[in-house]
């Protein structure tokens, strides 16, 4: 029976799937070419060149707010991370208690909150506790907003566990906690990873909230390529943006890995 | 049973601390949010004149109750600017979700008729793209609209035009951004759906003497309409509220209202006009939500 669909794709399947795989990639793939074109001018092809590499390297500001960006996204990933999955394990495995409808609605609410509207609130909070904005109050923003995506993919491998194997585990004198840290987080631990992934990578991607919640002199990356890319193309963002793209797709091949040593099945190896 | 039971009350307790923060810092910002928006605009730092003060009361609290200003939403139900960003951002979400759904549609369909083996690859491919910087893709897009970027290089050469084409800043290269941004969101949940469909059904239907036309419009895609939903929604919802992309790509004519609220805000230091922009934003997501909410629910006791 199977062997009856294999043959069924129509040449319309094909062109749609092609058509629409080129039409997500090849900006992204023009884009990592033209970051290593000597040429000014992006028409002009002047041969294969690092040059936009130094030139970024040696732009003080620039540096300063990608390394600002990416302290943010750690810290903010790893605190999201740790209390997404709890929220994870007290949705899923908490069965009722009070106030639950407003925690999942708390959580679910930011994944569809337009930016603007997490941003400025998240600021008004900020100058009523009078806060002085930079690092911590970013930080804090991210992590409102990742925690929830990582609330997300933690919780939606937790409801697919057997639960029997915690059973199993308490019956043989585990307590709750010895059987949670000892059988459920080694089995959960792949989602936990892509979550803390997905959280780095929203974190370092974001440029509106950021915007509200930062204070002067402490931009992050996207602050500063969003403002230069308002007047216009430069070749230098063109090689930032391929350095981003690197390290995400290193990010995701090591997930990939990770989830394929842990030898947890394939739907958990899929990132999201 | 009962070592669920124990087991529960555990983690109920993990949920404490991710709570409080969740209260913290999204439930209380949205009461300054709502306050501010009820409050008169001024030129001071920060630009508004607090409503409460919490620090007296009670008493106060009911006395600056009878202050509550309700000026903010009545410019913005008066004002021309923010009811055309108002009705700018319905118009441009509705015709993005249609474009999305015409081009995530075959892309999908096609993916759920890949051999079995390329289907988890086929879904990465369309997930990756996700994870890569949603700015880094609105700029790879620039450079290639741009007046001597790529695309006007390539029709000049196929002498399809005789002079460059200006595509940014226009309504197209807004809705190309917009669509090229959501198609994984459009693509997923639809795949979703017609991947779970039972070939068999097809089989009956040809059997049964359709054409694989009559197949399609007859049994795969009346089937596939909660995914349809689904997809449409997940679109509608966040492109109402887009800032970075009419921004970048959009000219400076008209705006979305998430740009109203950015330029109130950042440029003009009306704070509380902004935050009740932002309360108008959340109304308008209110009606889709629900229905999306709805759908979820259908689909989950449908599948049962």
């Amino acid at each position: 029976m199977m062997a009856r669909r294999v043959g069924r794709m129509s040449p319309f399947n094909i062109t749609a799937l092609a058509l629409g795989m080129a039409f997500l990639y090849l900006p992204i793939v023009i884009l990592v070419i033209y970051s290593f074109n000597a040429s000014r001018l992006v028409t002009v092809w002047g041969g294969w060149s690092l040059r936009w590499y130094h030139e970024f390297l040696n732009d003080r500001a620039m540096l300063d707010a990608a390394w600002m960006s990416l302290r943010v996204a750690a810290v903010s990933a790893t605190i999201a991370t740790l209390l997404g999955t709890l929220a994870a394990v007290g949705l899923v495995r908490g069965e009722r208690f009070r106030g639950r409808t407003l925690f999942s609605g708390m959580l679910y609410a930011p994944l569809v909150m337009p930016e603007v509207i997490s941003g400025l609130s998240l600021l008004l909070l900020f100058v009523a506790l009078n806060a002085e904005r930079g690092f911590w109050t970013v930080t804090i923003a991210h992590t409102t907003l990742t925690m929830c995506f990582v609330t997300v993919v933690v919780q939606s491998r937790l409801a697919s566990l057997d639960r029997s194997l915690e059973e199993a585990a308490m019956d043989l004198g585990c307590d709750p906690v010895q059987a949670f840290v000892r059988v459920t987080l080694p089995l959960i631990l792949p989602a936990i990873a892509a979550g803390w992934m997905l959280a780095f990578t929203l974190s370092l991607d974001d440029v509106v909230i950021a915007s509200f919640t930062t204070g002067p002199g402490s931009a992050t990356l996207p602050i500063r390529i969003y403002s230069e890319v308002r007047l216009g193309v430069k070749p230098e963002i063109n090689a930032i943006c391929t350095m981003v793209i690197a390290l995400i797709a290193v990010l995701i091949v090591i997930a990939s890995l990770a989830s394929k040593l842990s030898g947890a099945r394939g739907e958990s190896a899929a990132p999201l | 049973m009962s070592t669920r039971r124990i087991f529960a009350r555990p983690a109920r307790y993990a949920a404490i601390a991710p709570y409080l923060w969740m209260v913290l810092f999204f439930l209380v910002p949205f009461g300054f949010v709502l306050k501010i928006s009820l409050s008169q605009t001024a030129i001071a730092q920060p630009p508004y004149v607090p409503v409460f003060d919490f620090s007296e009361g009670w008493s106060a609290i009911n006395a600056a109750f009878a202050q509550l200003s309700f000026d903010n939403f009545r410019l913005l139900a008066s004002d021309s600017l923010y009811i055309s960003s108002y009705l700018r951002s319905v118009v441009v979400a509705v015709t993005s979700t249609l474009i999305l759904l015409l081009i995530g549609y075959p892309i999908a369909y096609g993916m759920a008729r890949l051999p079995q083996r390329w289907q988890p690859i086929a879904m990465m491919l369309v997930i990756v793209p996700f994870w890569t910087s949603f700015l880094i893709r609105i700029y790879a897009w620039i450079n290639i609209l741009q007046h001597d970027g790529l695309l006007n290089k390539i029709l000049l050469t196929l002498h399809l035009v005789s002079s460059p084409v200006v595509w940014l800043s226009t309504d197209t290269a807004m809705y190309l951004g917009i669509v090229y941004s959501y198609l994984p969101f459009m693509i997923l949940p639809l795949y979703a759906t017609l991947s779970k469909m039972d070939p068999s059904l097809l089989e009956a239907a040809s059997d049964l003497g359709s054409s694989p036309r009559q197949a399609f419009w007859l049994v795969t895609f009346p089937l596939s309409l909660p995914g349809v939903g689904a997809g449409a929604l997940l679109c509608f919802i966040p492109i109402i509220g887009e800032f970075v992309i009419p921004d970048l790509l959009a000219g400076s004519g008209s705006m979305m209202i998430g740009q109203t609220l950015w330029l109130e805000f950042f440029t003009n230091k009306d704070w509380p006009v902004a935050a009740a922009a932002a309360v108008a934003l959340l109304v308008l997501l209110v009606p889709p939500l629900l229905l999306y909410d709805r759908l979820q629910r259908g689909t989950l006791e449908g599948g049962r």
